[in-house]
């Protein structure tokens, strides 16, 4: 990594936290609507492998997924504009906070249903393996409590079956939404279901960037190499609560404190000052430089227009095919053409 | 043209189109070294190899899941699922997943995908394996939803499916893969997707069917000839969309209608089809439209009990005999 390499990475970690501070903001005055998923104190996870996938690597996760938005290359601009319902959004404002998405990054959501989008992963994985791209990998997320539903059992199952190269990732942030995960699961290392399927294995640390690029490095090479699926059970931690409307009665605020001190953007700066790679001030120019891009992002998607009525009714199919119904308000404002 | 069996043409309809793009592939329980639970997929697995023809765990979720990721890639699969009533186990997939993402992200996936499945009831495989839930499926804006009445639109539609962008439902009724008709040989004969077809010109009464209340239909038809009475029988061929032309230009020369389903009636397809004539064509009706459907009870196993519920062609004679002499 050149210096510049730490210096924007570190950036997007405060990017995704700025965003996600802001879209808070910006839910609170009813500008975000539906529900909103943040991601903070989990962004060395998407940061670090974000920044060690190659690009023929597919993306896909599950709704909490701005970060991975911002970490496969959709400007935060873009991400904003999602998050408002605006045209300029990367799903055209049809999607909203749970339904990001970019082909051209190789990311491929952002998925609503916990736990749907993993036999599809393997079904990506499937068709880059039918399609000769023997290179890709697909690295899918899911949370925690997504491992009990049988969506993640059917899809690791068939993943070590037909021998696909998925890059299965446990994001554990200890809770599926307020339910503590030795409450939910019969085993408390969720890394343990692999074993059920002849699956290599492996818990890491998921506050420290640095940690998780050298694993998932790894482990992305030894899927190159021998094959096959690989489940990585990253240990995390989410300071906000599963949504907005959160009562957080299932957890202490002294747990939260402990882990705002292993805080990932605040590990990553002290390894760049005590390594000699940034000094203070050059973080805190980076810090302002994230400001900046976040203020940019919402007056960009503040700015950029509503969907028109016609959005409605665009892409319910690829190929052309009657609307069925419009709606009776369409339907008189038609019939008064 | 050639005679050949309805499971014949879906076979060949199959065949043709996975020897034609190589982007084509079958996965589902049983397709391969068994063949196929009723054999439609007989033969593919020597000729088409385990990459293309490949078997699968008893996991639905899966099947529909993987196929939808691998469409999403650019291959063009095709999901068998043993019947429509394990659709049920895979419900997530196919209607919040299937008909949802294409719309959901702006159009950036395209979901080349065809799921196939068995529906219907009468072979005495009692209630949880003999249901004809294709109207649930039609419910979904996102989805297309198709199911043959004839030899001929099983080929044709099964190979405009597979040459879809979008992913379509296709229903095959099992009671119907013994029925023979014509057959277009060219492998370029395709039936286009939500266009209702006349299968039988009449002037007296419209009915309106699909799957295998079409040859019922047609049978009622012959029957109703002999006393006079003259009906055209409008075959759907796709529940979603629904073309309601055919139907609606019958209906205004007849002004009677009778809509068959082998499905229950309660919100089913027939609901929809008269809701629709009352709403386009209210000053043609001159009598009420009849629905005939299955008794709404879960399908017994007794055989007896099991005809007694379903819909029969001579359930159509007798609502034709009504809707006509009120």
């Amino acid at each position: 990594m050149e210096k510049q390499d730490f210096l924007d990475l570190y950036r997007e970690m405060v990017v995704i936290r700025r965003i996600e501070e802001r879209a808070a903001e910006l839910y609170q005055k009813g500008k975000i609507g539906g529900f909103l998923h943040l991601y903070i104190g989990q962004e060395a996870v998407c940061a670090g492998i974000g920044s060690v996938r190659q690009p023929q690597d597919r993306i896909i996760t599950a709704y909490r997924d701005h970060g991975w938005a911002i970490s496969t290359g959709i400007d935060p601009k873009v991400v904003m504009a999602e998050l408002l319902g605006k045209v300029d959004g990367c799903s055209g404002g049809k999607g909203g906070s749970m339904h990001m998405a970019d082909v051209e990054k190789n990311f491929w959501g952002g998925h609503a249903i916990v736990g749907a989008h993993i036999p599809i992963a393997a079904g990506l994985a499937l068709g880059d393996v039918y399609q000769g791209n023997d290179d890709a990998v697909t690295i899918c997320m899911f949370g925690d409590g997504a491992t009990n539903i049988g969506f993640f059992h059917e899809g690791l199952n068939l993943s070590k079956v037909w021998n696909l190269p998925v890059l299965w990732v446990t994001e554990n942030n200890q809770y599926g939404m307020g339910t503590a995960v030795d409450r939910a699961s019969a085993v408390s290392e969720i890394r343990q279901k692999a074993e059920g399927y002849g699956m290599r294995n492996e818990r890491i640390d998921g506050m420290d960037v640095m940690q998780v690029r050298a694993d998932v490095e790894r482990v992305l090479d030894s899927i190159r190499k021998e094959g096959g699926p690989y489940l990585l059970e990253i240990m995390t931690y989410r300071y906000r609560g599963h949504s907005m409307g959160d009562p957080e009665r299932y957890r202490e605020k002294e747990e939260v404190k402990k882990w705002e001190a292993e805080d990932p953007i605040g590990i990553f700066r002290k390894y760049l000052i005590d390594e000699g790679i940034a000094t203070e001030q050059v973080l805190d120019e980076q810090d302002a430089e994230a400001e900046k891009i976040v203020a940019e992002a919402v007056d960009f998607a503040e700015a950029s227009p509503e969907p028109g009525d016609d959005a409605l009714f665009e892409h319910i199919y690829a190929e052309p095919a009657p609307v069925e119904y419009r709606g009776y308000a369409l339907e008189k404002k038609s019939e008064g053409k | 043209m050639a005679r050949m069996t309805m499971r014949e043409a879906i076979s060949k309809a199959l065949w043709e189109e996975m020897e034609r793009d190589e982007r084509v592939f079958i996965m589902g329980e049983e397709v391969g070294v068994w063949g196929g639970a009723y054999a439609v997929t007989k033969g593919f697995y020597d000729r088409f190899g385990e990459k293309r023809v490949r078997d699968t765990p008893i996991a639905e979720a899966a099947i529909v899941g993987g196929a939808i990721g691998a469409a999403m890639t650019g291959a063009r699969p095709i999901a068998e699922l043993m019947t429509i009533n394990f659709a049920f186990v895979a419900m997530d997939h196919i209607v919040n997943e299937a008909a949802k993402l294409h719309y959901m992200f702006a159009g950036q996936f395209k979901l080349s995908l065809v799921i196939r499945a068995v529906s219907g009831g009468g072979r005495q495989l009692a209630a949880t394996h003999s249901q004809t839930p294709d109207a649930i499926f039609a419910h979904f804006p996102g989805l297309k939803v198709v199911s043959p009445g004839t030899p001929a639109d099983a080929k044709g539609l099964l190979k405009s499916a597979i040459r879809s962008d979008d992913p379509v439902l296709f229903i095959e009724n099992a009671t119907l893969y013994q029925t023979k008709g014509e057959v277009p040989e060219d492998e370029d004969y395709l039936e286009p997707l939500g266009k209702s077809k006349v299968q039988r010109e009449g002037d007296d009464v419209t009915i309106v069917a699909y799957s295998k209340m079409v040859p019922a239909a047609l049978e009622a038809a012959k029957r109703l000839a002999d006393e006079g009475i003259e009906a055209e029988v409008v075959d759907l061929r796709s529940l979603r969309p629904l073309d309601m032309d055919p139907v609606i230009a019958s209906f205004k020369r007849t002004n009677r209608a009778v809509i068959a389903e082998e499905g229950w009636r309660s919100y089913g397809v027939g609901s929809e089809v008269s809701a629709r004539i009352y709403e386009l064509a209210f000053d043609y009706v001159d009598a009420p439209v009849k629905r005939v459907a299955q008794a709404e009870v879960p399908l017994p196993y007794n055989a007896r009990l099991e005809q007694l519920a379903l819909p029969q062609t001579e359930d159509i004679y007798h609502a034709v005999k009504e809707v006509i002499n009120g």
